[in-house]
């Protein structure tokens, strides 16, 4: 659990970060989104003190982060940034070992970890191990700087946004990477984007900064369903707003009896999947499957528009 | 008329070939860089005297050609293999030719050259001196070309590069302890100064390296210093860059005074060899000169080190120290190197000056040489110090190319 308690970063008098309080709960995935200047970037480099604060606390499991070193307590928070910020000279295995190095770890407790790691990102140990960063393709450098974030095994990762500069296909895979290794290893991620797409795919949660200030925090539902300020509705998009809670809902959730006709959907893809699947065939209806492809009865075009209206 | 055959890909350099035979896939090409080497050495063999024979020392002789300075049977020898290395320079052959020519042409031009001055010097006489002339020089200088091209294209790796080094050097210590020299003027002018040779030799290198040691040793963590603490740097960098244009004879002059007060008024100072003309004032200037290239180039490496690797490496918890020498320091090391290169060559060719304020040096016998209008002694000083620069130059290339363990393109990356 991290708790944000009162933080406040001014340069020169000048908050940047103005009095932002608010509780990341272990185990979730929060994502921080807002203009650029917001704030949102030298709000997470406070957790790990890139950045010091310049009033208020931030509480890592109850525990103060200015109680140990900096460098110290960086060696347990994972850090990812935008571009990776591998190091050129340093092979692939050697950029991942580097956090278990600085730790001191045995050198064969290293090796497995990066080979696991490795592994773990569809990247071949024997091949890619040796390599070094100009000789893999964008993704690849991506998911090298996530492995080395992850290497020592912290309970929280920050990431400055990573995906950033992949273009669109391979972000999309990354993100179902990111969430995939969430799950994994039960890791607390902080994440900061401008993608509003990319927020409302990997949130639990969303904070909202504009000026400094967390505007809102909660659910993504929430935010569309009761944005606090004009600020967050501009962000969320008039035309966007049916879309982004279906996009949040699984198909399983508006499931009901009976029967249709065609190809089946899975119950775990979005809403918003089943009406273009819906659109696109021209059908009412489409059978919904469970993971095992078990049939679990019918959506109906009717019930997903229901959903996607303005809540009462 | 130009046409590119399959070869005319194969290297770089050669852009294409002129077709001379065009028979059933025998080509004989033009090498361009070959066609001026060719002409360059005809010029030497053909228009240039090859050894010059004075009575004595300091007068004007008299130049002769090669079939002039050498018997018959060894004249005729001579242009023979310099025919055929020409014609391998000419035509498009592969670089080992071109090399093994090269080598064979710079032997019998240096052979030749000692043999001539035994043939022309007339018996018993000790006055007379044999030098060589333009067109020795003019053929030397052509085939060292041609030797260079065809090692650059052969595109040794760096330890090799070094051995040819060596192997270069054996031959040349072959030559002179065969003694073939002997009869040569610059060789009867070390043979007087064999002792002093050394001995200045030995304060030369002292010189260029202690003072370039002494300047990596400040330079450095000056440099550092400037990279971190932005407002220094310009102030830094600006100080060196007017120490750099200071004329040499002068800064020589304007330390006279502030080292000779410290040799008179520090106690211990003289005792340790500071005095306002000799070895100190010569030092402190090759240092002062050396910090710039260091300095700016410290900074400029690591300036270059990707701002995202720097972030990361902090964000990930490496300490100030940590980041230094795991990241930004091995990432400068390349740059910081080149500064290195050049402040060796740039040392060793300048260390030369120091003669003239009682540094000692190959500079000694340059000026000793012009004093008595002997330009066989100011050759005694000028060879050395050119073979060793060159000589230093091609290690540290080789160091420099060891180092950037990354291969190309991670800068980018």
């Amino acid at each position: 659990m991290i708790e944000i308690d009162a933080i406040s970063k001014r340069y020169d008098g000048v908050p940047v970060v103005d009095n932002v309080s608010m509780v990341i709960e272990p185990r979730t995935v929060t994502v921080v989104v807002g203009t650029s200047g917001s704030g949102k970037t030298t709000l997470i480099r406070m957790i790990n003190r890139l950045v010091e604060a310049s009033e208020g606390a931030i509480r890592l499991d109850g525990e103060d982060n200015r109680s140990i070193p900096g460098y110290e307590l960086r060696r347990r928070i994972g850090y990812a940034i935008q571009g990776h910020g591998l190091f050129p000279h340093r092979t692939v295995a050697q950029n991942i070992a580097t956090v278990p190095g600085l730790l001191g770890w045995k050198k064969a407790r290293i090796d497995a970890k990066v080979e696991e790691l490795l592994t773990l990102f569809q990247l071949e140990p024997k091949t890619f191990g040796p390599r070094y960063p100009h000789e893999l393709s964008g993704g690849q450098q991506q998911r090298v700087g996530v492995a080395r974030a992850l290497a020592a095994e912290p309970n929280v990762l920050l990431m400055d946004e990573p995906f950033g500069a992949l273009d669109p296909i391979i972000r999309a895979k990354a993100q179902e990477d990111l969430l995939a290794i969430q799950k994994h290893f039960g890791t607390t991620i902080v994440l900061v984007t401008h993608d509003m797409n990319e927020a409302f795919h990997l949130a639990d949660k969303i904070a909202v900064m504009d000026k400094g200030g967390v505007v809102q925090y909660g659910p993504p539902a929430e935010l569309v369903r009761s944005p606090a300020t004009p600020f967050v509705e501009t962000l969320i998009g008039d035309a966007e707003r049916p879309f982004r809670l279906l996009s949040i809902a699984k198909t399983g959730a508006a499931a009901e009896p009976g029967d249709a006709d065609g190809a089946p959907i899975s119950e775990d893809r979005s809403q918003q999947e089943a009406l273009a699947d819906l659109i696109w065939s021209g059908r009412d209806a489409l059978p919904v499957i469970s993971k095992n492809g078990v049939p679990m009865g019918r959506v109906t075009l009717d019930a997903i528009l229901k959903r996607a209206a303005r809540p009462r | 008329m130009c046409q590119h055959g399959p070869g005319a890909q194969a290297s770089g350099f050669f852009i294409g070939g002129e077709s001379l035979i065009g028979r059933d896939g025998l080509r004989v090409r033009f090498d361009k860089l070959g066609i001026v080497i060719a002409l360059l050495a005809a010029y030497g063999a053909l228009w240039s005297s090859f050894a010059t024979l004075k009575p004595n020392r300091i007068v004007q002789g008299k130049a002769g050609s090669m079939l002039d300075s050498l018997p018959a049977w060894a004249g005729w020898a001579l242009i023979g293999v310099l025919v055929v290395a020409i014609a391998a320079a000419l035509f498009r052959a592969s670089p080992w030719i071109k090399l093994i020519a090269a080598v064979a042409a710079l032997a019998a031009l240096t052979l030749s050259i000692g043999y001539a001055a035994t043939f022309l010097t007339p018996a018993g006489n000790t006055y007379a001196r044999v030098s060589p002339a333009s067109g020795f020089w003019i053929l030397l200088f052509a085939f060292a070309l041609l030797a260079a091209d065809a090692i650059t294209r052969l595109d040794p790796p760096p330890g090799m590069r070094v051995l040819f080094l060596l192997l270069a050097a054996v031959a040349i210590g072959a030559l002179l302890m065969s003694g073939s020299w002997n009869g040569l003027s610059i060789m009867k002018e070390y043979s007087g100064r064999a002792d002093v040779f050394w001995v200045e030799a030995g304060k030369h290198v002292e010189l260029a390296l202690g003072s370039l040691f002494a300047a990596v040793l400040v330079g450095l963590p000056l440099g550092i210093l400037c990279h971190r603490v932005a407002p220094l740097r310009d102030g830094v960098l600006n100080t060196l860059n007017l120490v750099q244009t200071i004329p040499s004879i002068a800064l020589f002059g304007v330390l006279i005074a502030p080292l000779g007060w410290i040799a008179t008024n520090v106690p211990g100072a003289a005792a340790i060899g500071i005095r306002g003309i000799g070895v100190a004032p010569a030092f402190v200037a090759l240092f002062l000169y050396s910090l710039l290239p260091v300095v700016a180039n410290t900074v400029v490496g690591l300036a270059g080190v990707p701002r995202a690797a720097n972030d990361a490496a902090r964000g990930i918890g490496m300490t100030g120290r940590q980041r230094l020498f795991k990241i930004e320091f091995p990432l400068a090391l390349p740059v910081i190197l080149t500064a290195i290169r050049i402040v060796l060559v740039q040392n060793i060719g300048m260390a030369t000056i120091a003669a003239l304020i009682g540094g000692g040096g190959f500079g000694v016998f340059v000026f000793q040489g012009i004093g008595q209008t002997a330009m066989d002694l100011v050759l005694l000083g000028a060879v050395p110090t050119v073979v060793l620069a060159f000589a230093s130059a091609v290690v540290l290339d080789a160091l420099i190319e060891m180092n950037s363990l990354v291969p190309n393109g991670a800068r980018s990356a």
